[in-house]
């Protein structure tokens, strides 16, 4: 289907462009950027004018819950409102249950997501048998199946030295290993910021030294192995600082955070919000404000929804008790713009930390617009508000922080591989 | 934020923490509870019909015998139907969610429900879901408050000191992990005591402690120096397991209330604890049963201070 994106503002952040221009779309790819090919007959125009096309976003952390907890998501809710949130393509941790550590499990998980027509699914595999930090799962089948990097999720992988193996093995390959920094034994029945609000409500709490411990650790195997590594939902200024400087030596190291992390703070969990009980917890504000900075000078390189949807029994608990994690998909986008709006951060920039800069991370040939990328786009209206509720987000995972919050940026379409794959109910309200 | 405790009207809804609690309140609470004891010789307490026809669930999710016994004994002397529910050994253990026995507790048409979990922040959960017209009261819950505690406490501190404003109060011991720690710190620091100290080890001290108001030490002598008021709080034994002590030997040599330690605050000193004593680990038995020892007081004015919180409720509906 050739389509014409019509009078949009054009933002793709691989080459810093920003204007108004027409963009066409030929066998799932951008045919022109400006005037039409020559021969182009459009089957379809998209008016786009007042909104913004964008590459369509890049979600480095979303849980699907498939295969094992269908009762928290299905890969049909999850996919649907990964596609009404502008995402395109997404990784997904190994975190399932059984998790994934089997080619076969990985292959189905493809197929089924294959079938659904939506956003492209991008597994990570377990690093380890089962996430149990003992045996190595067998990288090279689970690449061929389809796994794009290896992970141990949120499982602890106490033993050094099956850590450093595991990277050895990863290296010689060249995989990546996606690791969260967090010392098992200083985490151990944490649920909460060793600071000023775990103190005042009496939780349990885990402290920032179990983050730059494992940083430490996760580094120093790193420039010993060569592996490459990619730091998932870092939450504090020291880790920034050790990103930073690792960085500044050389080290190929990238790292991301949770757009929870760039909003929100330990005081958010006021009296006992189980929504604020997050992995990795809610920091101070000094740890935020050191975040969204290392956003911006390009410490950090991305920004994920950490998408986890939870049950409502498993969340009407109290706080350390309640399941850890928050809905996300449909938040991503307009928590970016927000951030952007409140540091002053162009829309390119921001953007890029949710579609260029993932995409690169993950390996893949996507996260920009120009002639001959892959037509992944997302075409949102920037100046929409709406409301956060339960009713209008499509995951099944309704529990959110931001429940309440008014927020800007409202997606009007998504298109995959040329195809348009969602298009919002009442594109021409603002509200 | 709104405040979780008070109704629309700025009253008194639930108890379920010291902080934020109005300090209006607070000495309402403190006058009420005077009343109740005997003017006499402030020791006799009263039975009164304030809460007649009224239902009070005891409904304790993690053991406790005295703390229920005396909010038992509170309620039955306001007249009220006092029913005890020791959910820790019952629904949970069937997979009953907290949710779910709430939900039920409401519909057995109960008035008032003084709770105790292990989870800081289950008092809080409570509340947000009950009914509108039940009150809940925190009888304790994980290492978060306990606030009728800390109410006794401070109405100990003013039968025997009279004013909160010139005074220097320790509190020594596991204060991370301690629900009445917390609840006191709020208590004392609302009702104006300007100088709040917490003596412990480094183990035994949560984060950034210093911004609830009180000064650190880690050595008894210095903490206790020139002190009106030192309360003690207990030491659970599986500190030890934790790694936060080596030994309750070691932590009685540095820590444990002895006469000598004592030697150093104020000759007028009292001494407290919430019960029950490690005799010779926390505290010797020479002052637990001493002349500074004001704990027993503290068993009967707590009987007074549940009786008042009850009362008050009841009187917002």
């Amino acid at each position: 289907m050739n389509i014409q994106i019509k009078n949009g503002r054009l933002i793709d952040p691989k080459y810093s462009i920003d204007k108004v221009c027409d963009v066409f779309i030929a066998a799932g790819k951008i045919a022109a950027i400006g005037a039409a090919p020559p021969g182009f007959a459009a089957d379809k125009v998209i008016d786009a004018t007042g909104l913004v096309v964008a590459p369509g976003l890049i979600d480095l952390a979303a849980r699907l819950r498939e295969p094992g907890y269908e009762y928290m998501a299905t890969l049909e809710s999850e996919m649907e409102a990964a596609v009404a949130g502008g995402i395109t393509s997404l990784a997904c941790p190994p975190d399932t249950e059984p998790p994934l550590d089997e080619p076969g499990l990985v292959e189905m998980l493809k197929h089924r997501a294959r079938n659904l027509n939506q956003a492209h699914v991008y597994p990570v595999g377990a690093l380890t048998t089962a996430l149990q930090g003992q045996e190595l799962t067998e990288m090279a089948e689970l690449v061929d199946a389809g796994c794009v990097a290896f992970s141990q999720a949120d499982a602890p992988l106490a033993d050094t030295r099956v850590l450093h193996r595991a990277m050895q093995y990863a290296a010689t390959f060249g995989f990546s290993v996606w690791l969260r920094p967090q010392d098992s034994f200083l985490a151990r029945e944490g649920v909460a910021h060793d600071g000023e609000v775990a103190t005042r409500c009496g939780l349990p709490a885990i402290p920032v030294c179990a983050e730059t411990i494992a940083l430490a650790t996760m580094l120093m195997l790193a420039r010993n192995t060569g592996a490459k590594l990619h730091i998932c939902r870092l939450s504090s200024a020291a880790g920034v600082e050790m990103i930073r400087a690792a960085k500044q030596q050389g080290l190929a190291v990238t790292c991301d955070v949770s757009m929870n992390h760039v909003h929100l703070s330990e005081m958010d969990i006021g009296f006992f919000d189980p929504n604020c009980h997050l992995v990795p917890p809610l920091r101070s504000l000094r740890d935020r404000a050191a975040l969204r900075a290392a956003l911006c000078d390009g410490t950090v390189d991305a920004i994920c929804s950490d998408h986890t949807p939870v049950d409502e029994d498993a969340k009407q608990l109290p706080f350390a008790e309640a399941e850890a994690g928050a809905t996300g998909l449909e938040l991503l986008l307009p928590l970016v713009l927000k951030w952007a709006q409140q540091d002053n951060f162009s829309l390119s920039a921001a953007l890029a930390k949710a579609t260029l800069h993932p995409a690169q991370i993950l390996g893949l040939d996507a996260g920009y617009l120009s002639v001959g990328a892959t037509a992944d786009v997302c075409i949102f209206d920037p100046v929409a508000y709406w409301k956060v509720e339960s009713a209008v987000l499509k995951s099944q995972g309704k529990n959110t922080p931001f429940t309440g919050f008014e927020v800007q940026g409202k997606v009007r379409y998504t298109l995959v591989d040329g195809q348009i794959v969602y298009q919002s109910e009442s594109p021409t309200s603002h509200g | 934020m709104i405040n979780p405790q008070l109704n629309k009207n700025g009253e008194l809804q639930h108890l379920l923490t010291t902080e934020g609690l109005p300090v209006q309140i607070v000495r309402d609470i403190l006058d009420r509870a005077t009343n109740f004891l005997d003017a006499a010789d402030g020791r006799e307490i009263k039975k009164v019909p304030l809460l007649h026809g009224k239902s009070v669930f005891n409904v304790f999710f993690e053991n406790s015998t005295r703390t229920r016994t005396t909010f038992e004994i509170a309620a039955k002397r306001l007249s009220a139907d006092v029913v005890n529910l020791n959910i820790g050994s019952s629904s949970t253990s069937k997979g009953e969610t907290l949710l779910d026995t709430v939900d039920n507790l409401c519909a057995m048409h109960a008035d008032m429900f003084v709770v105790r979990h292990a989870q800081s922040g289950a008092a809080h959960f409570i509340a947000r879901y009950v009914a509108p017209d039940v009150h809940v009261i925190n009888a304790g819950d994980g290492r978060h408050a306990h606030p009728t505690q800390a109410l006794l406490d401070m109405f100990t501190i003013r039968h025997y000191k009279k004013e909160f404003h010139n005074l220097r109060v320790a509190i020594v011991g596991d204060i991370l992990h301690s629900r009445v720690a917390r609840s006191q710190i709020h208590a004392l620091t609302t009702l104006g005591v300007p100088e709040v100290r917490v003596i412990a080890p480094k183990t035994l001290l949560p984060a950034m402690v210093e911004n609830l108001g009180v000064q650190v030490y880690h050595d008894m002598t210095q903490g206790l120096r020139d002190v009106d008021v030192v309360l003690m709080l207990r030491l659970q034994n599986e500190r030890m397991q934790g790694a936060a002590l080596p030994s309750a030997q070691e932590y009685f040599k540095c820590y444990g209330l002895t006469e000598e330690k004592l030697a150093h605050a104020r000759p007028d000193a009292i001494v407290m604890h919430p019960g029950p004593m490690n005799r010779g680990i926390e505290i010797d038995s020479v002052v637990a049963d001493g002349a500074h020892s004001v704990i027993l007081s503290q068993v009967t004015f707590g009987i007074a201070v549940r009786m008042a919180v009850m009362s008050m409720l009841a009187g917002n509906s």
